[in-house]
This record gives C-alpha cells, structure tokens and sequence, in this order.
C-alpha cells in the first residue's frame, strides 16, 4: 500500500523527526518504494511459523539484583547538551540535572 | 626486513618479540602512512598522541616479560566503538562532539592485549550503508581505482574506513561491525580479509546501536591469519552483554595456521546463482569451487530455499530495531541540541537536524512497520521469514560443513553511484545478509582481480560458534588463491 504526504507526515510526527514539507512527497515515493518491494514476503507461506526474534540459544542469564556501581554523576552528566546543573559544585559526584526546556508553565 | 607497515599482525608480533623493533618505531611508521594517505578520508578522528603513549608503555610491558597476544600491534577502530576520552560520533551528526566516559568490551580486551590504537574509522551514519556514503564527516575513497580510470570509488560499507586503512597499509588491522555485511562487504571491495563472527561471539557493549538482534563486532586484516589472530583478541564472554555467549575463547590463530580441507564437506548453495551478479563474479566463484576440490575438500550442492526473501525480511528487522534503538538521540543526555519551542519541538528539530537521509528514512520505515495495526503484516511476518532462513541453513548444515558463496554480488563502484534508489543500494548486500539473518560467521577472502582490475572476494560461512572450521577453509582457500595483489600506488 502506497505511503501519501500525510502518512509519511504522520510517520515523521511519530518518530519524533522534523521533516520540511517539501520533502514529504519525495519521502512518500522512496518509502512507499521501499515498502513495495518489501512485500514480496507475502509469497512466503508463514502459517504456523514460529517469529525468530533471537538467533543465540542461550537462555537470558539472571543476575543479583543489585547496585554495581555509583558516585560517576559527572561522568554521566560530562556529555550533557544542555549543560548540566550540579547539586554541589565542588563535588560533582554528589549528584546533578540534564536541563531540559520549560515544560510546566 | 621488509617495511614495517607491510608486515601484518602476527608478523609484527613476531619481529617485536625477536625485539628486532619496538612498538614506538611500529606506531611511527605507522602513523607516517596516515599521514600520507589522510587524503582518503578514511579516519574520522587520529590520535597520534594516543598511540605513541600506548606504544611506550607496551615496550615497558613487554621488557618486563609481559608480552599480550597482540602486544605493541597498531589498530584502527571503527568510530563505532565507545573509546573512553576520544570523540565517538557513529559517522553522524548527531554525535558530533560525544566523547565516551566509558570503553566498549572489545576495545577493552584489545587493549589489555596490548594493541595500540591510532585512530577512529569513517563509516557510513550509524553503520546504515554500503558504500560510506552517509557518513557525515563524507564519504570514503577506496584505494584501489579502475585500470586506466582515475574516478574514485567507494571502499564499500559500512566499515569502510576501516576497510580502507587496512588495504591501503596504514594498519595491520581493525575492528568493524557487521549488521547486514557491513565487515564483509568493504572487505572484498578493498582486496582485504573481513570476518563477522557468530552473533554472540564478541561483546557489542559499548557499541553505537543499530540493530542488535544483528550487529556483531568482527576483525579486519590483510590475511586469515590475521583476522584468527585479531579475533581472538576482541572475542570472550561479557555479561555486560546478555546476549554475549558464555563459551571459551578457542585458538583460533592454530586453526587458521591448518589450512587442510581434505575431506571437509564444502556447500554450494545453488539460490546464490542470481541475475544482476557480474559474471566475472560467478567465474572466480567456480573457480573458488575448484580451488577448494583440488585441495581436498568434498562440493556438495544445497538449497537454501528461501535466500531471496533474507533481503526484504532485513529491510523490515534492521530498521525496525533502529528505530528503536536511536530512540534515545533526543537532545537531552548527550550529542546534538537544536532548540525548539517546547520539549517535543526540541526532538523532533534534533533529530531532523542530527540525522542523515538515510538514518531517517530508516527510522521511519522502523516506526511504520512497529506502529499499531502494521506489527504483524511487517514486523511478525519478517520474524517468521527470519525462523525459516534459519531453518534453511541448518539444513544445509546437515549435509556440509562450511559454505563457499561470492561475498558481494560487483566490484567496488564509482562514488555517487547506486545512490539514486535505496533499494538498488541495498541488493549489494544480498549475499551477506542470510548468514546475518542466521546468525552465522562468516568470512570474505580476496581471491582475485576482475578485467579491471578491481579486487573480488570470495565468502565462506560456518556453523554457529564454529569459526575453527570456518578459517581452516578460508585459509585452504587463501593459499590456493595466492592474493597478493596491492592497490597500486600503496
């Protein structure tokens, strides 16, 4: 099924991507392409087919619940785009914030 | 002796051990030919500094008898890999700037092992391409050309930086990552050895997310050897890595060092005869074939029925895992920002701004095919298609050991080219992405040159966790082949 603009627009709202209007129809033709050629696996006989969603057979391990680590704020917070605000600026391990726009008015 | 930078990895290790040179002369010449070649683009960020300290500090280490499997050996790292202190961008935008607090695993093992890093390796944005076309920082150049044609052409993708280096000599190796064919593909592009483990076999923490039911981190070498070697080094259980298998590391430099196939059951899967593969590539494939009964081993023809449907069941897996996975580029915690009106507004301008074409349109084919009355007509029905590959392969395991398959369906191709139509650019990888679907090693060798003499790459896939078998064919195959060309110039 062929993607228009407004599907493509509504994709793009979804997964939080800023697309210029005029790229929407151009969009629309390249996913609606790729999705075309995609259904050929409907030629594929799945009935009763079991979904594969890990190839490894391992059994996922358990670990102890429990903290491993600690005390690395300002290496967590070292990257942050906005800057980071830090609870105790001489020790910067003590704790701190991303900064994010107003969101409460 | 011959040129340091010639040498290869077990030879370097073994010239440092005879100490007939040092890590600090190896990482010099070295760093010499990044300096010659940088005009290929293939690093993303150098770190010369890095490498003399770490080469220092291994000749203090191995003057107190504490020699590493690949003590004082240079390597380049995809910009894939979290290496603490040093910008790790994914080839995007978006991470322009980020400089891990952490180191991945298999940087990690290979450090402890001794190895010497000099840079980080250009790479198509978040490892989505075959021709490194999408990476922000621009595309890489291939250091083979046509005969007689000076355009330049793509070293393949997604590692192909670290394709690149290896074939142009400025390392003895590197690391790459494998989704889709991303080690193997650049590898027969560029004339090089590429080999992606079995899922499972290194540790992908640390590694920029693509597709993790995929995404396997894999060696990239001038000879099979090498790759045995290299593996070794960055293999090994991580329960840092849940999906990281708890199983030895076995020897597998010894079973490289065994290049006997006499008797061993080579498959020939006969859906890989497909139109629109150059038929240059078929002939070095039957020559392969031959090459491989001469030494030895036993052909056997199989079907892996469902090969052509490995492609499209990708295309729905690998973007929908992406999806989610780049979730987490939002502006907030690390890389890009670009302001917005509110919070929302913030997202979505940063991730407009920070991620390539080829990342968002996968993105949103990821977003649309996990959305809400879509899962099971897409994302199920590809999951299905996944189990019965699979399937197909374990079957043909049942009557061969190893399987012989071109690695790529043309030779490396002019930059710009294929990029026109998504789905044209995707086919490149039509031969690599089954054993990827399974799970499967696999490994390329370079067996030999087309008319214009552009190297070509012959692939071998093993059975789960057995990458022993897998390069004691790829060696057998190596010898036979006797692959010495050199991009000329290099």
């Amino acid at each position: 099924m062929p993607l228009d603009k407004e599907a493509v627009a509504r994709i793009a709202r979804l997964a939080r991507l800023k697309v210029p209007d005029e790229e929407l129809a151009p969009l629309a033709g390249e996913l609606s392409g790729i999705l075309a050629w995609i259904e050929q696996l409907n030629e594929v006989d799945t009935a009763n087919v079991e979904p594969l969603s890990s190839v490894s057979d391992v059994t996922l391990p358990m670990r102890a619940d429990k903290v491993t680590d600690g005390g690395i704020a300002a290496k967590i917070l070292a990257n942050a785009p906005g800057g980071a605000v830090y609870i105790d600026p001489s020790d910067r391990n003590a704790g701190g914030f991303f900064t994010v726009p107003k969101v409460v008015e | 002796m011959a040129a340091l930078t010639d040498l290869g990895i077990a030879k370097l290790v073994a010239a440092l051990s005879r100490k007939e040179t040092s890590a600090v002369e190896v990482a010099d010449a070295h760093l010499g030919k990044l300096d010659e070649h940088r005009a290929l683009n293939a690093f993303i960020t150098e770190t010369p500094d890095r490498a003399r300290a770490m080469a220092q500090a291994s000749d203090t280490r191995r003057a107190r008898g504490e020699a590493g499997l690949l003590e004082g050996v240079p390597l380049a790292i995809k910009d894939l890999f979290c290496t603490e202190g040093v910008q790790t961008t994914a080839g995007s935008h978006i991470l322009e700037g980020f400089v891990p607090p952490y180191e991945s695993t298999v940087t990690a093992n290979l450090w402890r092992a001794g190895a010497v890093m000099v840079g980080k390796t250009n790479l198509d944005e978040f490892a989505m391409g075959s021709s490194n076309m999408t990476s922000y920082f621009g595309g890489v150049e291939n250091p083979w050309k046509r005969r007689g044609d000076n355009r330049k052409l793509v070293p393949g993708g997604s590692s192909g930086g670290s394709a690149a280096v290896v074939a142009a000599y400025m390392v003895p190796g590197s690391t790459g990552t494998d989704t889709g064919g991303s080690i193997r593909q650049p590898a027969s592009f560029c004339g090089i050895v590429g080999l992606k483990p079995t899922y499972g076999r290194c540790s992908r923490w640390g590694v920029v997310a693509f597709a993790s039911s995929l995404d396997q981190p894999g060696p990239l070498t001038r000879s099979v050897e090498d790759a045995a070697l290299l593996l070794q080094g960055m293999a090994g259980h991580d329960p840092k890595d849940s999906t990281s298998a708890p199983l030895p590391v076995p020897d597998f430099a010894a079973a490289a060092r065994t290049p006997d196939v006499r008797g061993l059951r080579v498959g020939v899967p006969k859906e890989y005869r497909v139109e629109g593969t150059a038929t240059e590539i078929v002939a070095l494939w039957d020559k392969g074939i031959d090459m491989m009964k001469a030494a030895g081993a036993v052909i056997v023809e199989v079907s892996l029925p469902h090969t052509k449907y490995a492609l499209p069941a990708y295309y729905i897996v690998a973007p929908a895992e992406c999806s989610s996975n780049l979730a987490r580029y939002d502006g907030v915690r690390f890389g890009l920002r670009v302001p917005g009106k509110d919070l929302i507004d913030m997202y979505q301008n940063t991730r407009g701004a920070g991620f390539g074409k080829e990342v968002r349109r996968r993105v949103m084919i990821g977003t649309y095919v996990l959305s809400a009355g879509y899962y099971d007509a897409y994302y199920k029905k590809a999951q299905q298609v996944r189990t019965l590959i699979a399937r197909d392969f374990k079957q043909a395991f049942e009557k061969c050991d190893v399987l012989l398959t071109p690695t790529a369906p043309s030779a490396a191709f002019a930059a710009g080219d294929k990029m026109d139509d998504p789905v044209t650019m995707y086919l490149n990888d039509m031969f690599t992405i089954p054993a990827s679907m399974a799970g499967l090693p696999g490994i390329s060798v370079p067996a030999g040159l087309d008319t214009d003499g552009l190297p070509l790459g012959l692939q071998l896939i093993g059975r789960a966790f057995d990458e022993e078998t897998m390069l004691r064919a790829a060696a057998a195959l190596e010898q036979a082949a006797a692959f010495t060309a050199r991009p000329p110039g290099y």
